[in-house]
């Protein structure tokens, strides 16, 4: 079959910021060896957090399940090699705030002892059971790998109203250091395309788009060639032009088919499921070798480290190791991130380890990421507007969000904000827009949690209040019987009385939860499980650093 | 090793506003140089006494609010304004009329705003308003062109005027000064003469007015130069122009006795250097695509009308103004659509 060239849509705005791949993908991805330590995160997605199997002492199997997902949204936790728990406790874990969570430390035993914890592999998993292949992502612990993390098999779960026709392959990868998902499809391109069938079979999507950005003509054609072509099968690789953030979800479906998915919904509100290549080779060996995940790609790269490129690595290494393993930092290092320049965060050190979403490390010279000069005002100048690829103001919004106006910013659709930080990148004014977008944001989550809070409070007070004048109104209706039955016969019929009183009541309280649902903050409401689970985990992570306070609050 | 940690992004590539500036400074060479040719020296001597004083006032503002100087005068935001007024006054103005028009623009229209950013009117508007309602006589009196012009003055004799007041030799300043086309037209039209006749005077040219049109040419490079370096977008400018020479053009058509051309209009006084330097002004302007063009459209018809029937024989700045004003409202219903917010697909 001859390929005709593939129509494509352009989103709004975008950047071009400067391109540095090439420093990483000099050579080919190299085995990470065993660190001394393993610090494996109890919660490394998006979603519930995951209960520890395993205490302290216990010896573990490579790829045992060390923490269970407890909920639908949740991915399940792997030793990434064998060894001892040394400890399960709050450890420094990658996260913007530089915050602790609860963490499983193992010690390698160094002998990489599988014992019974490998999955059966599922032989020809292209006729497998949809489920059966499902269920195996799910054991495995798969998340996302393009840098969200969000449990894949729920992903692999479509409702029967809401059919799949098409699945999105994301290779774009647009940051410009990271080069993990370039370096992958590289090498790996058969297992990747194998692990696009099977999300195509599980989802029983007859079609698949792979976009690429056009700076890696490389991975294209290893594409092409290990597909036999750039159209077979229902399989299409498309090069898509270089822009950033065309990596975003959102953004690389509405390149690569022209839909729009909308607003506050998912890529299946317009019949698609997008997953990232890295996400596509773990399900592979998953299925097709029973390997739960435990390693990842990571690129180490930027002017700070000595021998920038990409290592298979085992999830739980400490940061630190691997920057050695990358011969270790230049005197030039100068700031370090987690993720790309444009929406990884800095790290304060390099004790955090590696987990699921991490995808790149960049420890950064001062002449790559340069200290912003201070913020001038606001010269409405509209480039970050003309720059945006959500089609928001951003000046707008900031304006909106300095002056802590959280009704104008959700009027300005504060919530489509992808936080990709374009705004910032052309501010002639260096202003930091997006930090002030995501301050905006959890001061309205918050606001919304503490709306809740008082909502429930008001509502307990109100029940109360009613229980007491039932009662009192029971006593007195009591008190009136016994009277009448004095007077006359007693009659029985109207012993039924409190049990009603009963029933109103829960009506009532129905009644009242419906009335409260109303109060909750614009865009908030109608959100997906996906984006519910988001913000449970921003809000677990912040519910987190004031537990203590809050316990006594209870009752 | 520990690490400064600070939000993402982590890189920028940004001119900065100060080059923005710059740029616009640039541009305005070519049609100021042209003003200087056809207008001689006054207008040079004014831009000198206007940069000084704005950067004056504007140093002295941020002293008094506390604000850190050094940042907001490398801006180059107050040289911006104080160019834009020194080219749209008259070339002869006295020197205080330049530095009262700075004062207003700097002090009052912009730094007692809030500064850079928070001033809702286009500050050199602000400050040739005042100046036109205050001053009307000084602010109407324009040189001839200098091809025109029966007396000529050299620089010194023109800072003589300037500073002074008086012109050289005992020469009324009805001996030297004139009034611009778009005055010559307003007045001629009042007086009953129909617009062929005035034509005849030699103050106009092919198009527009003598020098005028040439100066507009320059601006229009200037103009086209912002353009390409991104500095302005193109809905502003072409808005404007095209719904003041298409409403020209209907009246024009309708009677071209009583209604000056398209052309004219276009190619005469403030509107090329409104439509490109002035309307553009980011922070006062209309920010959405769509907005910019019903505010671009919004001062080219204003401009039209105020000229035509208003008391003012050009209105760039009173409809600049008014725009302005309208501008928070056009931005609030012109917001583009949200990504995913339904609509088109
Ligand atoms: S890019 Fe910066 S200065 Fe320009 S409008 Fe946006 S926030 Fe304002
Ligand atoms: S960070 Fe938000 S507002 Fe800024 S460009 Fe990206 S989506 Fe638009």
């Amino acid at each position: 079959m001859t390929a005709q060239a593939h129509k494509l849509w352009h989103f709004n705005g975008g950047v071009h910021p400067e391109q540095h791949k090439d420093v990483s993908t000099r050579e080919p991805i190299e085995f990470m060896r065993l660190p001394r330590l393993v610090v494996l995160p109890l919660s490394q997605h998006i979603g519930e957090h995951c209960e520890p199997l395993v205490k302290a002492g216990d010896n573990v199997n490579k790829g045992q399940v060390i923490a269970r997902a407890p909920g639908y949204v949740s991915a399940a936790v792997h030793a990434s090699t064998s060894g001892r728990v040394v400890t399960v406790e709050e450890r420094p874990v990658p996260h913007p705030s530089g915050m602790s969570a609860p963490c499983i430390v193992i010690e390698p035993d160094g002998r990489e002892y599988w014992g019974e914890s490998r999955l059966p592999p599922i032989e020809d998993y292209l006729n497998a059971d949809p489920v059966t292949l499902r269920n195996r992502v799910r054991e495995a612990g798969i998340v996302g790998l393009g840098g969200a993390a969000f449990p894949s098999a729920v992903k692999l779960n479509p409702r029967t109203e809401q059919p799949i026709d098409t699945v999105i392959l994301n290779g774009a990868e647009c940051e410009p250091y990271i080069t993990c998902d370039d370096m992958l499809m590289r090498e790996r391109a058969a297992q990747v395309l194998d692990g696009l069938r099977i999300i195509m079979h599980v989802v029983k999507a007859g079609e698949a788009v792979i976009g690429i950005e056009d700076n890696k003509p490389e991975a294209y054609q290893d594409f092409c060639a290990a597909l036999g072509g750039s159209d077979v099968d229902g399989i299409r690789v498309v090069q898509v032009p270089t822009l950033y953030p065309t990596g975003g979800e959102k953004q690389l479906i509405k390149v690569l088919t022209g839909r729009e998915v909308p607003s506050q919904g998912l890529p299946i509100d317009v019949g698609m499921v997008c997953h990232n290549v890295g996400t596509a080779y773990a399900i592979y060996r998953a299925v097709a070798e029973g390997e739960p995940l435990i390693s990842r790609i990571v690129t180490v790269t930027g002017g700070g480290t000595q021998n920038p490129r990409n290592f298979e690595v085992l999830l739980g290494t400490p940061v630190g190791d691997l920057i050695d393993a990358a011969g270790g930092y230049t005197p030039e290092a100068h700031r370090l991130v987690m993720g790309g320049p444009m929406m990884g965060f800095a790290l304060s050190d390099d004790e955090v380890p590696v987990i699921k979403g991490t995808n790149c490390l960049l420890a950064a010279t001062r002449e790559e990421t340069p200290a912003t000069p201070p913020a001038l005002p606001c010269i409405r100048c509209g480039a970050c507007m003309r720059a945006c690829p959500a089609n928001l103001l951003p000046q707008q919004l900031y304006w909106f969000a300095r002056a802590r106006d959280f009704d104008k910013v959700q009027d300005y659709n504060l919530f489509d904000c992808i936080e990709c930080g374009c705004c910032s990148y052309v501010c002639p004014s260096h202003i930091p827009l997006v930090q002030y977008y995501r301050f905006a944001k959890t001061e309205i989550w918050e606001l919304e949690r503490e709306r809740r809070k008082a909502d429930q409070a008001r509502i307990r007070h109100e029940f109360r209040q009613e229980r007491l004048e039932r009662e009192k109104r029971e006593k007195a209706e009591k008190l009136a019987r016994k009277k009448a039955a004095l007077a006359k016969k007693p009659e029985k019929a109207d012993a039924e009385d409190p049990k009603k009183a009963a029933i109103q009541a829960a009506l009532e309280r129905v009644k009242a939860k419906k009335a409260t649902a109303g109060v909750e903050p614009k865009n908030t409401s109608d959100l997906t499980p996906e984006q519910a689970a988001q913000i449970e985990a921003a809000e677990a992570r912040r519910a987190h650093a004031r537990e203590k306070a809050d316990s006594e609050g209870n009752d | 090793m520990r690490f400064r940690t600070v939000s993402s992004p982590h890189v920028t590539r940004t001119p900065g506003v100060g080059a923005i500036m710059r740029q616009v400074l640039y541009a305005l060479v070519p049609g100021t140089a042209a003003l200087v040719w056809y207008f001689g020296w006054g207008t040079l001597i004014n831009l000198g006494i206007a940069v000084a004083a704005a950067v004056g006032f504007e140093a002295l503002m941020l002293v008094i609010r506390r604000r850190p100087v050094q940042p907001a005068l490398s801006d180059y935001s107050a040289v911006v304004t104080a160019w834009l007024l020194a080219i749209a006054i008259p070339p002869l103005s006295p020197w205080w009329l330049t530095v009262l028009g700075v004062f207003f623009a700097i002090v009052v229209a912009k730094q007692l705003y809030g500064g850079l950013g928070y001033n809702p009117f286009n500050p050199a508007m602000v400050g040739y308003v005042v100046l036109l309602i205050s001053f009307p006589r000084e602010m109407t009196t324009w040189l001839p062109v200098q091809s025109l012009a029966a007396h000529h003055f050299d620089l010194l004799q023109t800072a003589q005027i300037i500073f002074t007041g008086t012109p050289l030799h005992g020469l009324g300043w009805d001996a030297v000064s004139g009034a611009t086309p778009l005055d010559q037209v307003k007045t001629q039209l009042g007086l009953g003469h129909t617009i062929s006749e005035i034509r005849k005077n030699s103050l106009f040219g092919d198009f527009g007015g003598k020098g005028w049109e040439w100066i507009a040419n320059w601006y229009f490079l200037g103009g086209v130069w912002l353009l390409y370096k991104r500095i302005i977008t193109w809905q502003i400018p072409t808005a404007m122009l095209l719904s003041l020479g298409l409403l020209a053009g209907v009246f024009f058509l309708y009677d071209p006795d009583a209604f000056a051309s398209p052309a004219f209009h276009i190619f005469s006084g403030g509107a090329m250097l409104g439509a490109f330097f002035i309307a553009t002004d980011p922070v006062t302007a209309s920010t959405t695509p769509r907005g910019q063009l019903i505010y671009g459209a919004g001062i080219g018809i204003l401009t039209f009308v105020i000229r035509t029937w208003g008391g003012y024989p050009d209105a760039i700045a009173f409809a600049v103004l008014l725009m302005n004003m309208a501008a928070p409202t056009i931005d609030y219903y012109t917001q583009p659509r949200v990504f995913g917010h339904g609509g088109r697909e």
